[in-house]
């Protein structure tokens, strides 16, 4: 096939993959949106068939077929509460093909007796770089979140200037490899000590700042994708892997915003560590605590005009989606009002809430983002939190001396009732007392979420 | 700086920018299939690993080609299938009623 059409069928791909982003803007046309891209990556894959420096078809069908059908295995198994780890994982399979492909090429060069074109020599050194930091980066992600690794940052005297060397000891290598080609030691130590840099920049980070992590994550696997592309100068490369590129950055924006963090306190923060200075958390004005138990509260909530739930990770940890599902469907039946609202670090990865009440068959409309729930909350009769606690902390609005001060909250403490279940008075994954837990409208139903839920069931069945 | 490299740094910047202005336009309920979609076609490596295994000439070109063709088609396949998967679970109230 000639290479000027190669190169539109290439742009052909590109333009599928940016017109499925842009169908994935409504729930209606996503699914569509999701086959079209597809549809580009075939057109992609089949028209590279036709490259004139393949010579041979069975390896690339043995890969083919190896990587797809365990990758159709992994797409089919996966739990939707472990779809982060999944996706930390094909962030860095990502970062590892793009990483092995600068090394073929790497080699396939050297093997010449040209020196490299210095454009090429410097795309090389990216892509490795990028690759190799991406794959173990994502690797400890992936162990963090799944707990194979402790969630806790792990924090050493002298950290940031060992990851400062290491970066500028990668840097060091690569420009001279870019003068002095075709040093396979230098390449070898190149790549290696970019392996280290990835998993030094994520054993810092905590296991609740892991969202941002992945999304960074995330933009990372696009841009080695288009360095990559670089190498081999195909522009269906670089313009794909810009557009996952920029949809990471975008991610890694509104995680920080939603938690309240600078992208750098995230990265060099090590919040919640154990060693954590801990703000002046006992400034919150504790009072008395109002228990309700499942037969009064089931009683507001079946005479209410309308309800809103508050699901936290709390509530996917005790696998509490359906139960909730089923006391919303319920409630509906009697007339209720029932919606949920939807705080932007509920899960642990962005969009992971609605994936999970999804799941459960809660309708999307009826899943409302943290702006569009919070002017609604005045006219709200009772709000039922499930295992959320920061996000609903009002410190987060009142009290500057709070870790929590300026992040985004659902204003759930403005609605006429809230009920509040919890285990126990425990605070939150952050470690911060909550005042909405004394507010004289809170009442407070303890226990496990899915039995306090069943139990709520039963009670509104019998109102 | 050679024309070309100059060439690929302007395509990749415009496709940047295309890339931001359409993504921002998604959704929050629909970010989490966002990135699973956006790994699927980071993917798009695959196309520079069949060029190396292709090209295969010596042993270690094989074997790295190989490697790269499965991690990527990995990603190809296992992203597009789970993003589908979460995507046919939004419904709208009358899909919710099939019980």
């Amino acid at each position: 096939m000639k290479v000027a059409l190669m190169d539109f069928a290439y742009l052909a791909a590109a333009v599928l993959f940016i017109t499925g982003l842009k169908w994935l803007s409504a729930p209606a046309t996503a699914r569509k949106g999701n086959f079209l891209s597809s549809f580009g990556m075939l057109l992609a894959i089949l028209v590279t068939l036709f490259d004139k420096h393949i010579l041979s078809y069975w390896g690339i069908l043995a890969g083919v077929v190896v990587g797809g059908s365990l990758g159709a295995w992994a797409a089919r198994t996966v739990k939707m509460t472990a779809m982060p780890q999944m996706v930390a994982i094909l962030n860095g399979f990502g970062g590892l093909a793009s990483l092995l492909v600068s090394a073929g090429e790497w080699h396939r060069l050297a093997l010449s007796d040209f020196p490299f074109p210095t454009n090429v020599a410097i795309s090389i050194y990216a892509s490795s770089i990028i690759g190799a930091v991406t794959f173990s980066g994502s690797l400890v992600a992936a162990g963090k979140l799944q707990e194979i690794i402790s969630g806790r940052p792990v924090l050493f005297k002298g950290q940031h200037i060992l990851n400062a060397v290491l970066f500028l000891a990668c840097l060091g290598l690569a420009t001279y490899l870019t003068m002095h080609t075709a040093n396979p030691y230098a390449f070898l130590a190149l790549n290696i000590l970019a392996l280290v840099l990835g998993v030094l920049l994520v054993i810092p980070i905590g296991g609740a700042d892991m969202p941002v992590v992945i999304c960074l994550l995330n933009s990372y696997s696009g841009i080695a994708a288009a360095t990559t592309g670089f190498i081999i100068n195909n522009h269906g490369l670089i313009i794909t892997g810009a557009l996952v590129g920029a949809s990471g950055i975008i991610l890694t924006q509104i995680m920080c915003k939603a938690m309240n963090r600078s992208l750098a306190n995230v990265l060099f923060g090590g919040f919640g560590a154990a060693s954590t200075t801990g703000g002046p958390a006992g400034t919150a004005a504790k009072g008395t605590v109002r228990q309700i138990n499942a037969e009064d509260a089931a009683a507001s909530l079946a005479y209410a005009e309308s309800v809103a739930f508050v699901p936290g990770y709390g509530l996917a940890v005790a696998q509490a989606q359906h139960v909730a599902r089923e006391l919303g469907e319920l409630l509906e039946k009697r007339g209720v009002k029932v919606t949920y609202g939807i705080h932007p670090v509920a899960g642990r990865m962005p969009g992971h809430m609605n994936v999970l009440l999804a799941e459960a068959n809660v309708p999307y409309d009826k899943l409302l983002d943290m702006e569009v729930i919070n002017p609604h909350f005045e006219r709200t009769d009772v709000v039922v939190v499930v295992g959320a606690n920061d996000v609903v902390n009002p410190a987060a609005r009142n009290d500057p001396s709070s870790p929590l001060y300026g992040m985004p909250i659902l204003d759930v403490d403005k609605a006429r009732q809230i009920i509040f279940m919890k285990r126990s008075l425990n605070p939150g994954f952050a470690g911060i007392d909550n005042e909405l837990f004394y507010n004289e409208k809170t009442s407070m139903l303890f226990g496990d979420a899915a039995k306090m839920l069943a139990a709520l069931v039963t009670e509104v069945k019998q109102v | 700086m050679s024309e070309t490299l100059v060439t690929l740094i302007v395509i990749f910047v415009l496709a940047m920018i295309v890339g931001i202005e359409v993504i921002k336009k998604v959704p929050t309920l629909l970010h989490t299939p966002l990135m699973s979609g956006s790994n699927a076609i980071s993917g798009i490596t695959i196309i520079g690993a069949m060029i190396v295994l292709g090209w295969g000439k010596t042993t270690l070109a094989a074997i790295l080609g190989f490697v790269a063709v499965a991690f990527a088609m990995f990603n190809v396949v296992g992203g597009y299938l789970v993003t589908d998967r979460m995507l046919q679970m939004f419904k709208k109230k009358e899909g919710g009623d099939a019980k």
